[in-house]
């Protein structure tokens, strides 16, 4: 039982983490229809300023703060330099972004260190609760509880605010949201530095719990935000939160229960999902929150 | 007072020369009726006087100011109001999301004239909360009409209303353009030619991307052989 119960707050730890690379890149996608394989470079560029902020000021708040700032930065640049001429063409967007993505993961290594750097979890943030024999992990519930927080923040953000209409209904018809007076290559750029700060702030929460970062990191947690994606459905943050969920438990429950499967389980997943419902969970276009 | 000027406006999609040199004058007050057959350029040109497609030549003027440089959303801010074919409803969106999103800040008659849409439209107002892709397709065009009308009073470009809806739905919007008229200027693009006939005071007759015929309304009615020519109706 006690084994059973770190699984799944380790699976949940995980999805959360993983929720909030997908959450961008889902609004990203659904909006801007554009295919950004950098998104995991800006995760991983998030992890090394947090750890490197943490170093230097000793506040986890600043640090987490710094990351997203450094991510809404890089995310900037970005949507201005590699993006925009390739708006409308996947086929171009694939190749610039996974370029990005090797630019980013190498200037890591120009910026900081070629090795990996280790990140340390803050004092008030380290050790366990024993909860009747159930040891819980103290971080690993921080991870969750942020998570659940970054997630009915967006989801209040979407649903009551009207940035979040306007981001909705441009998930539905940017086209239209122009005709109504609205500046939607602005919103297409706040929407991009947005997610990429979210990016970036779950780079900064992996880093703790996962003990270390390197700078090809991005990329390996880059797949499993594409499988939420699609699992969730293109342009849907309740799709993306309840996929990321199910991708961090299968994959903890399968790596301890059947291990040889572990690997392909997100896979099989995702085959499951759209064998059923090909636009994912949530549907394709138009499920904004 | 023309409201809107089209002086030879080009317009090319990929490598097609879809609009060739199109010219029209739209009087204040007035409902335009674009008339035409299929691929015609009708949608091209409602799409290119609203900036979603580029004009490639030839000048867009509103209200004296040339436009055809702008991007949408600058075109929209100057007082144009876009109803497209397909509605463009956002699904996903309330009603009164939908129409919460059209009204400008800072737009004080925004709220009487959205009193007035849910006056005139009082199934929008019956079913304010409902989600706009669960509404009917005569309800998703009333709402795609008031969305245009509440940010966007002065001038409207209408593609196609009636495509779809059922006879009782086409003369409910009759009666409620009729009234509009009263209150904007209307551009309509409208293969219903009884609806064309009971809401416009003037026409411009399209084919092939160019302009070929224009008039009053009433002109129009007596002239069969442009009809028959053009339109296929006698």
């Amino acid at each position: 039982m006690n084994s059973l119960l770190n699984l799944i707050v380790n699976g949940l730890a995980t999805g959360m983490l993983v929720f909030l690379l997908a959450a961008g890149l889902t609004l990203i996608f659904g909006l801007m229809s554009v295919l950004n394989f950098a998104h995991g470079g800006l995760f991983a560029w998030g992890a090394y300023g947090g750890v490197w902020l943490y170093g230097l000021t000793g506040s986890f708040a600043a640090a987490l703060a710094g990351a997203v700032v450094i991510g809404m930065l890089l995310g900037w640049v970005m949507e201005r330099v590699v993006i925009r001429p390739v708006y409308g063409n996947h086929v171009q967007q694939i190749l610039v972004t996974l370029g990005a993505m090797l630019v980013l993961s190498e200037l890591l290594k120009v910026v900081f260190t070629p090795n990996p750097l280790k990140a340390e979890t803050p004092a008030w943030l380290s050790g366990s609760w024993d909860a009747g024999g159930v040891i819980l992990i103290k971080y690993r519930l921080f991870i969750i509880l942020v998570g659940a927080l970054v997630y009915i923040g967006l989801t209040l953000l979407l649903r009551r605010t009207r940035i979040g209409l306007i981001v909705r209904a441009g998930v539905a018809n940017p086209d239209m949201v122009q005709a109504l007076g609205i500046n939607i290559r602005l919103v297409f750029t706040l929407v991009f530095m947005f997610g990429a700060g979210l990016a970036a702030f779950g780079g900064a929460l992996l880093a703790p719990y996962s003990g270390v970062v390197f700078s090809e990191m991005g990329m390996q947690f880059a797949i499993l935000a594409f499988i939420v994606v699609v699992i969730g459905g293109m342009g849907s943050i309740q799709g993306s939160a309840l996929a990321s969920l199910l991708v961090g438990l299968s994959g903890a429950l399968m790596a301890y229960y059947v291990p040889d499967l572990s690997l392909a389980a997100n896979m099989l997943l995702m085959v499951l999902v759209l064998l059923v419902r090909p636009s994912g969970l949530f549907g394709a276009k138009g499920g904004g929150a | 007072m023309t409201l809107l000027k089209l002086e030879s406006v080009e317009t090319h999609i990929s490598q097609y020369h879809i609009l060739q040199g199109v010219t029209m004058d739209i009087q204040a007050g007035e409902v335009t009726v674009l008339l035409g057959r299929n691929g015609a350029g009708k949608t091209t040109t409602l799409r290119t006087i609203m900036g979603l497609n580029a004009a490639s030549g030839g000048r867009i003027l509103f209200k004296g100011e040339p436009v055809e440089k702008l991007p949408a959303y600058q075109i929209a801010r100057r007082g144009i109001g876009y109803v497209p074919e397909d509605q463009g409803i956002f699904a996903d969106l309330t009603v009164d999301e939908t129409l919460r999103i059209a009204m400008k800040r800072g737009d004080p008659a925004a709220r009487e004239r959205l009193s007035w849409m849910l006056e005139l439209f009082p199934d929008l107002a019956a079913f304010r909360e409902r989600k706009s892709g669960l509404l009917s397709g005569g309800q998703k065009q009333m709402l795609a009409i008031a969305r245009a009308y509440v940010g966007n009073s002065e001038l409207l470009l209408i593609d196609e209303p009636s495509k779809g809806l059922a006879p009782i739905m086409v003369r409910k919007l009759v009666e409620a353009l009729r009234l509009m008229r009263e209150r904007t200027t209307v551009l309509l693009v409208e293969q219903n030619f009884m609806m064309a006939q009971a809401i416009g005071d003037a026409f411009y007759l399209m084919d092939e991307g160019r302009i070929v015929s224009g008039g009053s309304m009433a002109a129009l009615n007596e002239d069969h052989e442009l009809r028959r020519k053009y339109l296929g109706i006698a």
